[in-house]
Formats: C-alpha cells, sequence, structure tokens
C-alpha cells in the first residue's frame, strides 16, 4: 500500500494551523461576498443553534494513522504521533457513567494504534453503551497484530463504520492511496467471514461514500444499490448501509480545493444548496466531540479547526451534563458542509 | 433559487462572481458565460407563470422513476453532447460525477450521441442512393 499523499504538519503547509483555515473559510476575497453560516441560520429561525441531548460520545482518540487520504480533514497520517492516553480514556468512561450516552463512537486516525484501543472497547461494552468504531478497513491487513480486529469487534457487538469512497479501485486508491480498495475488500471479506454484514447476525457494518473531488453527494438509496450490486457481483463482499458523507473545507481537503482552484465555487456550491431541514438533524446538537487530549468541541469538525464548545466544561475531566445540555452549538462557514443538499453527518444524509 | 438548486443540478452556483450587467457583448465577452449558468431561474423574471411550469417539469423529469436518477443524468449528458450546449456538459459532467457515474461510463454516453449523430448522416446515404437510382440508366 502506498500514501496518497503526507500530513499538512509534515510538510509545513500554512494550512496545518488551524488559524490560517478559518481565516481562508471566513475571509478569502473569494468567499467575501458568500453569508455567514449564522446569518443564513437566522434568515430559517434556526438560530442559536443548541445542543438538545447528549446521545453520542464522539472520542478521537489520536491522528495517527496507517493511511494518509487526500481528503481527510484530521490531517492525519504515520507520522501524526498525537494519541489519547488512557487517563483521558478513563475520563470518557466517567462521561459514560455520568451521563448515559447511549452510543460512543471511536474516531481517528486509525482508532485500532492506539495502545489502548482494545482496553477502552472492552471498558465501553461492559457498560453496555453501542460502540460504533470508524476502521479504514486497511488497518485489519496492515499487520499481523491486526488480523484478528474482525473477532475483536464482533465479540463486543461493535459497529463498524469504514470509508470506501468508490467500488472500484481506481477511484478508491486515487484519494485514499496506491492498494487500498485491494486492501479494504480483503478486509470487508474477514468481516463477512465473521458476520459483518450477514442478515441475521447483528453484526453491522457501514460503509462511507464521499466524493471524489469538489462535487456534493448523490442520492444516498442509489448510490447504496449500487455499491451493493458490485461490491457483490465482483467482489462478493456484502455491507448494511451506505452513508454518504460531504466533503468538509478543512484540512487537506481544503488545501485540495485552493490548490485546484475550486475553493469559490465549492463554497458556493455548499452555501446555495443550503437545506433547512438538514439543520433539524446536524450531528452536533446530540453530541459532544472529545480530542485526543480530552478537549471538548461539538463535532470532529470543529475539533480540526480548534473551535472549542462554548461552556464552562472545556475538557472531558470537567465533563457534566448540565454544563453541556443546551449550550449553543460554535459555527462557522464549514458548517454548510452538513446541510448542503441531503445534509451530511457521520451518519450520511440526515434529510 | 435555492430551493431550485437542491432540485436541479443545472442550477448549481457555478461562479461566486455575478457578471456585471451589460447591455450587449463586449469584446471580453462571449456568447457562452459559465457565470450565466447560475442565472438560469432568471428567466421567470419575462414570464413567470411558463417558467414555473418548466421548473416543475424540469425537477419532475429528472427525479427517479423507472430511469435511475444515475440513468437520467447519462442520458442528459449524452444529449448535451449532441445539441452542444457547454452549459448543459458543465452542468451535467457535475451531476454524472455526484450521481456516481464513472468516467468511463461518461464517456460511452457521449459516444452513444456521436453515433446517433453520425448514424443520422449515414443512414440518409440510404436516401442518396435511392435518388442515384431513380436518376440514373
Amino acid at each position: 500500500m502506498s500514501l496518497a499523499t503526507t500530513s499538512l504538519l509534515r510538510r509545513g503547509a500554512a494550512l496545518s494551523d488551524t488559524a490560517e483555515q478559518l481565516r481562508v473559510l471566513r475571509d478569502h476575497e473569494g468567499v467575501s461576498h458568500l453569508p455567514q453560516f449564522a446569518t443564513v441560520l437566522r434568515q430559517h429561525g434556526h438560530a442559536p443553534l443548541r445542543a438538545r441531548s447528549l446521545t453520542t460520545l464522539q472520542v478521537n482518540v489520536g491522528k495517527m494513522c496507517n493511511q494518509a487520504c487526500k481528503h481527510c480533514h484530521v490531517d492525519a497520517g504515520p507520522d501524526r504521533q498525537e494519541i489519547m492516553t488512557r487517563p483521558t480514556m478513563q475520563n470518557c468512561l466517567d462521561a459514560v457513567d455520568a451521563a448515559g450516552f447511549s452510543v460512543v463512537d471511536l474516531t481517528g486516525g486509525a482508532p485500532e494504534m492506539n495502545p489502548e484501543f482494545r482496553w477502552f472497547v472492552e471498558e465501553l461494552s461492559r457498560r453496555g453503551v453501542q460502540v460504533i468504531v470508524r476502521c479504514n478497513l486497511t488497518i485489519i491487513v496492515a499487520n499481523p497484530k491486526y488480523h484478528d480486529l474482525p473477532q475483536f469487534f464482533a465479540a463486543h457487538g461493535v459497529h463498524v463504520v469504514s470509508s470506501l469512497p468508490f467500488y472500484d479501485a481506481s477511484h478508491t486508491d486515487r484519494q485514499r492511496g496506491g492498494g487500498v480498495f485491494d486492501d479494504s475488500i480483503r478486509a470487508l471479506r474477514m468481516l463477512n467471514e465473521v458476520g459483518y454484514g450477514r442478515e441475521g447476525t447483528g453484526l453491522i457494518i457501514d460503509l462511507v461514500y464521499n466524493p471524489l473531488g469538489a462535487l456534493l453527494p448523490g442520492p444516498q438509496a442509489s448510490l447504496e444499490k449500487e455499491f451493493k450490486r458490485n461490491l457483490m457481483q465482483h467482489h462478493g463482499v456484502e455491507f448494511n448501509a451506505l452513508h454518504c458523507i460531504t466533503n468538509m473545507p478543512i484540512s487537506r481537503f481544503l488545501e485540495f480545493l485552493m490548490n485546484s482552484g475550486n475553493y469559490e465555487r465549492y463554497m458556493a456550491t455548499l452555501v446555495g444548496a443550503f437545506n433547512p431541514s438538514a439543520v433539524e438533524n446536524v450531528m452536533c446538537r446530540d453530541m459532544i466531540s472529545v480530542g485526543w487530549d480530552g478537549k471538548l468541541f461539538d463535532c470532529d469538525f470543529n475539533q480540526m479547526l480548534d473551535l472549542p464548545v462554548a461552556s464552562s466544561a472545556r475538557h472531558i475531566a470537567d465533563f457534566t451534563a448540565e454544563a453541556l445540555m443546551g449550550r449553543a452549538i460554535v459555527i462557522d462557514r464549514h458548517c454548510f458542509g452538513c446541510t448542503a443538499g441531503a445534509g451530511s453527518s457521520c451518519g450520511g444524509q440526515i434529510a | 433559487m435555492r430551493f431550485i438548486s437542491r432540485l436541479l443540478p443545472i442550477f448549481a452556483p457555478h461562479t461566486p462572481h455575478p457578471t456585471p450587467h451589460t447591455s450587449h457583448l463586449t469584446p471580453a465577452m462571449s456568447y457562452y458565460e459559465p457565470t450565466d449558468l447560475p442565472k438560469f431561474g432568471s428567466i421567470s423574471e419575462y414570464q413567470p407563470e411558463l417558467a414555473a411550469k418548466f421548473f416543475d417539469w424540469y425537477g419532475a423529469v429528472f427525479a427517479e422513476g423507472a430511469l435511475t436518477q444515475r440513468e437520467k443524468s447519462l442520458i442528459a449528458l449524452a444529449v448535451a453532447h449532441a445539441v452542444q450546449c457547454p452549459y448543459c456538459i458543465d452542468a451535467y459532467t457535475t451531476d454524472s460525477l455526484q450521481k456516481g457515474a464513472t468516467e468511463q461510463m461518461m464517456m460511452e454516453a457521449v459516444h452513444v450521441a456521436a453515433a446517433i449523430r453520425g448514424g443520422a448522416s449515414m443512414v440518409h446515404g440510404v436516401q442518396m442512393m435511392n435518388k442515384v437510382r431513380e436518376v440514373s440508366m
């Protein structure tokens, strides 16, 4: 497997600085004529946007990854060293005990590369919460020590959510790196073998589609049909559902937009496709996102832009439900990514 | 326009810079301006009732039906090449990709358009042959 790119941080790119990303989103001359997200929310009677529940605790256990995808909003990669430690995970477990989150959504990087990953999943599983792992698939075949991940996931009833931007190698590898598609298919077969994606097992593997460029995702239901037909026909693999996710103008996808001359047009497309009915179900309203160092955010995107939660509790060690329920969500121009067209969330379309 | 742009890919904003209004063609301006595509909805200014009917019908045409949205988008792409409409080529290239079409599918659609255009000329060869036989000894 070869890497699609290297991290912005490693390259010392200007956009590795979140302040520069926010400057581009807020003040770049090409988007100066576009409205602010807050203004559009007000026009549609949705301001201020407030949290309504603490259903999901999304935990980013680190930026380390065996892949370096071109569109990654985390700027993850093999060179990133930031990972969550066990004491911070313990803070997360305490928050689960205190607030009764029903879903804990583990993301990264490749979350499985955190040495405390299995301990954390076991502890969560023992508490009876639904554990989601955002698994990039290739990690399963990257090293013999990960080959038993499908059995481990199955033993704990983990809901596996995996990116696969297309059902063929050329499109997938262009975005995620050479050989990623073939390795992903091998991993999907291993997951199928232990029951994932098979009817009646209750073991769920969902795939995530995101467009291969400056485009909005197409209709989820019809893309899901195409993915299912093609993956079964050509590779004999099964999965449960396809989630369509819009690429966010953050980090490496923002770099692609800028370098390819698509930034202004893409932002105008997101703004032009604003869908008021998607606002109701944006994921930030029902979740808290925890960074590798324990800091709290409204979502993984705000985390990557270093926009902390507007609450007296800004670290998982200080978590209380009271401090975070009903809080005003921190918004900026990137939020148009979650409200464009059919909407977008970590669970796919929302409108 | 926002509502329309969700329904109809051809109205997706194409560029953030509106072209300054000019009443005549200047040397810097061509007959086809990419900035005109997102203004498609403005045709309603001169005839709102008919435009409303057209846009409603247009939206219904491209909804999922017996044909999938992707199939419809590829047909639109092929027709766009047959009628050589630059706006439609831009709009339905983007739309076909968004609907999950591959580059290979899209080029095959263009070949279908070209084959029908070419075939339409060639099949008239029969008419030519008929005429040759009519007037020849």
